[in-house]
């Protein structure tokens, strides 16, 4: 990934700097750290990843497992949309399964995966806690509460 | 918002807080928690905002915008007080209405009623329906009374009342005994009691002690802390200030889970508001005691709920459980004395100082005057959700039977079905049957059974939940959850969930159920945290009480609830069919035929029993059958 200027005039290695600095350069806020950058620039970018490394003193390889062993992180760019369709208990014995193969054949890919034009990315999540609304879909932060495999194609045109 | 340097400064700001309580006053109440806002809380905020002003009722009609109020399937609902008129699935279009009839008029509007899924009948006030008034609702209750951004409010029904009290009257080890004779126990699920987990930690030696709160509420099927922190997170940290001074900490953390932004939200707001207080920080209530609050978001780690694995991950590690030969409250967090509760644990703290032992104990099982272990005391927040009539968090008396929650609080089955069992305590817990239906509620009962209280979900199954298939995925999240990092767990379970798997899929074999017994104790013997030794528990109670179903998948092949797609197919009936086509246009699989008006047919091949029919037919024609269609090789079966 070339080391671009963003919007805000920062260089994306000064905005990491500056996430750095909101945790006070401390080691063991490191989840934190990762949280924010993926909030900032929607994946974990490898130049990134070894720019925290340096900076916090670090191995690379232990942000690598910090960064793998999570489910909240990806190394990969993920689309335009994150869909995540709820699989938690309540979802599921209300058929969330069907609903999440229905998106997978929607979409073409298998979750969690993202699609080629990076429009769309798939995800089963294991508990959203609105169990009461199940089954699930939140695409962007938007909840869909009661979803059918019927509803599915009505949901996706929403976010085009 | 006003700073209070001593207990006397604090009591007279309280006083004046709760006087300008009106009981009478006219208000709307809206319930903008997750659920509140997925179901388009905001846009009803908005609505009533402008028809407030266009009415110029400023002066007479306030708006509290709350958290959870529980009731989260027939949200978004509105509470008008004094009356407590209770309108559900409330619209922005029905703003100007409720303004007009309601709130100038006084008319109630009757579609916008709740209606009992039991008798069928329309209610008018909130304390008529059963979902709420055959509730205890001590903890959650107080959701309905406050708007959570704001710190008044809670102080004026009685907020930080309880901290005051500790630190101008209380001893720490005064406090200690309190919770130690209280028999509260921990909310988490594991159920250890708070006081002698306090005590250990008071008594333990090092300069720095923390206080944590697990927030990461992993379970799947459970949401009851989210309810508490979006509803009334004053409470939690209230808690938490008055168990740090009790066991000497001056640091404390609470670790929540990113899936819940507007719980980080407004605990962030709520450490912010008390510390502008001064009831959080440095000299709290010139008592000299300080404290200072950290928030973590979890990483969506399951085993992170586990006390070790949640420490480590607060020190920015994988979260890995360790042994605990040394105890957290000797050893824990950066080595240092750790005490670690559940938000539940913590919101049950200043209800506990402020209503005495006596009181407390009064509710719930057993005798803990002398034993901590003896029974369970006060209320527990489930989330009864899955097939039953009302779902939502419901906050019951340790003891309840299981037939009054699901029967009387959730209002029975949806459609009128069969109920099967109800899954308690998420993966850790396991399936109980209808046999059990009278069982009392309450830690000892439950592991008795074979399940556990876990963190409170409540997953009721009707006749068309798979046991095999619950169990299976079970396995297969504890699977992927598990941290890999001993043997028994992670291969253990993974051995495990093939086997169910093969079940479901129809490869079912004989031998599998005793392999599946052999390999649950191994598991549970020798797995080196809880999540790995309470993994088998969904597969043993489900072999303990649904044997049948386990024996109909892998003699008869087929799956009797109509759940495990190759041991199932689908047909079309012949005399309900009207033959509209619907089906045909809606099947991406193309496997529906038949001429217009004439019975449809399933072409078994090419069905991928996707449901996409049965949600389509408007005549219920689509039924499945279990078993495999005579004319569907085994081999051939779309899974």
């Amino acid at each position: 990934m070339p080391i671009t200027t963003m919007p805000t005039g920062l260089t994306e290695l000064e905005k990491v700097d500056e996430i750095i600095e909101s945790h006070y350069w401390e080691e063991s806020a490191l989840i934190g750290i990762l949280q924010d950058v993926q909030r900032e620039f929607n994946y974990l970018p490898r130049p990134l990843l070894k720019h925290i490394a340096q900076r916090l003193d670090i191995p690379l390889n232990r942000i690598y497992s910090v960064a793998t062993f999570y489910r909240a992180f990806t190394l990969k760019p993920r689309g335009k949309y994150t869909i995540s369709a709820c699989l938690g208990t309540a979802c599921h014995v209300r058929g969330g399964k069907r609903v999440v193969e229905e998106l997978e054949r929607r979409l073409g890919i298998k979750a969690p995966d993202t699609t080629n034009d990076l429009k769309y990315s798939l995800q089963a999540v294991n508990c959203l806690g609105a169990c009461a609304l199940g089954p699930v879909v939140v695409v962007n932060g938007e909840y869909h509460a009661q979803i059918t495999p019927k509803k599915v194609s009505g949901i996706l045109k929403q976010y085009q | 918002m006003r700073q209070v340097n001593n207990v006397a400064a604090f009591q007279s700001w309280q006083d004046e807080l709760m006087k300008s309580r009106n009981p009478n006053a006219r208000i709307i109440i809206i319930s903008s928690g997750t659920c509140g806002i997925a179901n388009g809380s905001k846009f009803i905020i908005e609505a009533l905002t402008e028809q407030i002003r266009k009415h110029n009722l400023d002066s007479q009609v306030s708006l509290r915008v709350t958290g959870c109020l529980s009731f989260c399937q027939i949200e978004p609902l509105i509470e008008i007080q004094p009356e407590s008129i209770l309108y559900t699935g409330v619209k922005p279009e029905d703003v100007p209405e409720i303004m007009e009839q309601t709130i100038k008029n006084k008319k109630i509007i009757e579609r916008l009623l709740y209606i009992d899924p039991v008798t069928g009948k329309k209610v008018t006030y909130a304390d008529e329906i059963p979902f709420y008034n055959k509730q205890s609702r001590i903890i959650s209750g107080d959701n309905l009374k406050i708007d959570p951004t704001k710190i008044e409010d809670y102080i004026s029904i009685g907020g930080y009342s309880a901290l005051a009290k500790a630190l101008s009257t209380m001893k720490p080890e005064a406090i200690i005994d309190m919770i130690k004779k209280s028999g509260l126990r921990g909310r988490g699920g594991g159920g250890f009691p708070a006081g002698v987990k306090w005590e250990s930690c008071h008594k333990a030696h090092g300069d720095l002690k923390y206080v944590i709160c697990n927030a990461d509420e992993g379970d799947p099927g459970a949401y009851a802390n989210r309810g508490l922190l979006e509803g009334n997170p004053h409470s939690v940290l209230e808690g938490m200030i008055i168990g740090a001074y009790a066991i000497g900490s001056n640091i404390g953390y609470i670790y929540i889970r990113d899936e819940y932004p507007l719980a980080v939200e407004l605990f962030e707001n709520a450490i912010k508001q008390a510390e502008e207080c001064g009831l959080l920080g440095r000299n709290i209530l010139g008592s000299g005691f300080n404290f200072v609050m950290n928030i973590n978001r979890g990483g969506g780690a399951f085993v992170c709920g586990e006390s070790s694995a949640l420490m480590a991950s607060l020190e920015g590690k994988i979260g890995e459980p360790r042994a605990k030969y040394i105890h957290m409250v000797e050893r824990g967090l950066y080595d240092r004395p750790s005490c670690l509760n559940n938000v539940e644990t913590w919101a049950n703290i200043p209800l506990i100082l402020n209503k005495d032992v006596d009181w407390f104990t009064k509710i719930g099982t057993g005798d803990v005057t002398n034993n901590p272990w003896g029974g369970s005391k006060g209320t527990k927040i489930f989330s009864l959700v899955g097939k039953v009539n009302n779902t939502g968090l419901v906050e019951v008396p340790m003891g309840i039977t299981l037939r009054e929650i699901v029967y009387g609080i959730g209002g029975g089955i949806r459609g009128n079905k069969r109920f099967k069992a109800v899954q308690t305590g998420g993966p850790s817990g396991g399936c109980i049957p209808d046999k059990l239906l009278d069982l009392q509620v309450d830690y000892d009962r439950l592991t008795e059974a074979g399940s556990m209280m876990g963190s409170g979900g409540m997953i009721v199954m009707d006749e068309y939940g798979c046991m095999v298939d619950v169990a299976c995925y079970f396995l297969n999240f504890l699977r992927e959850e598990s941290c890999g990092k001993c043997v028994p767990c992670r291969e253990g379970i993974e051995r495990m969930w093939e086997i169910l798997n093969d079940i479901c899929e129809g490869r079912g074999q004989k031998g599998n159920i005793e392999l599946l017994m052999e390999l649950s104790e191994m598991v549970k013997d020798s797995a080196l945290c809880q999540l790995g030794a309470t993994a088998p528990n969904p597969v043993l109670t489900t072999l303990k009480y649904f044997y049948d179903e386990y024996e109909a998948h892998i003699k008869e092949e087929k799956c009797p609830a109509g759940v495990c797609k190759a041991l199932i197919h689908y047909t079309i009936d012949e005399v309900s069919c009207k033959g509209c086509g619907a089906c045909v246009k809606s099947c991406p699989g193309e496997a529906i035929s038949g001429e217009k008006k004439k019975p449809h047919k399933i072409d078994q091949e090419r069905c991928i029993k996707c449901g996409v029919c049965i949600d389509t037919c408007k005549f219920e024609s689509v039924k499945i059958i279990p078993g495999r269609h005579p004319s569907v090789k085994k081999e051939l079966v779309n899974v």
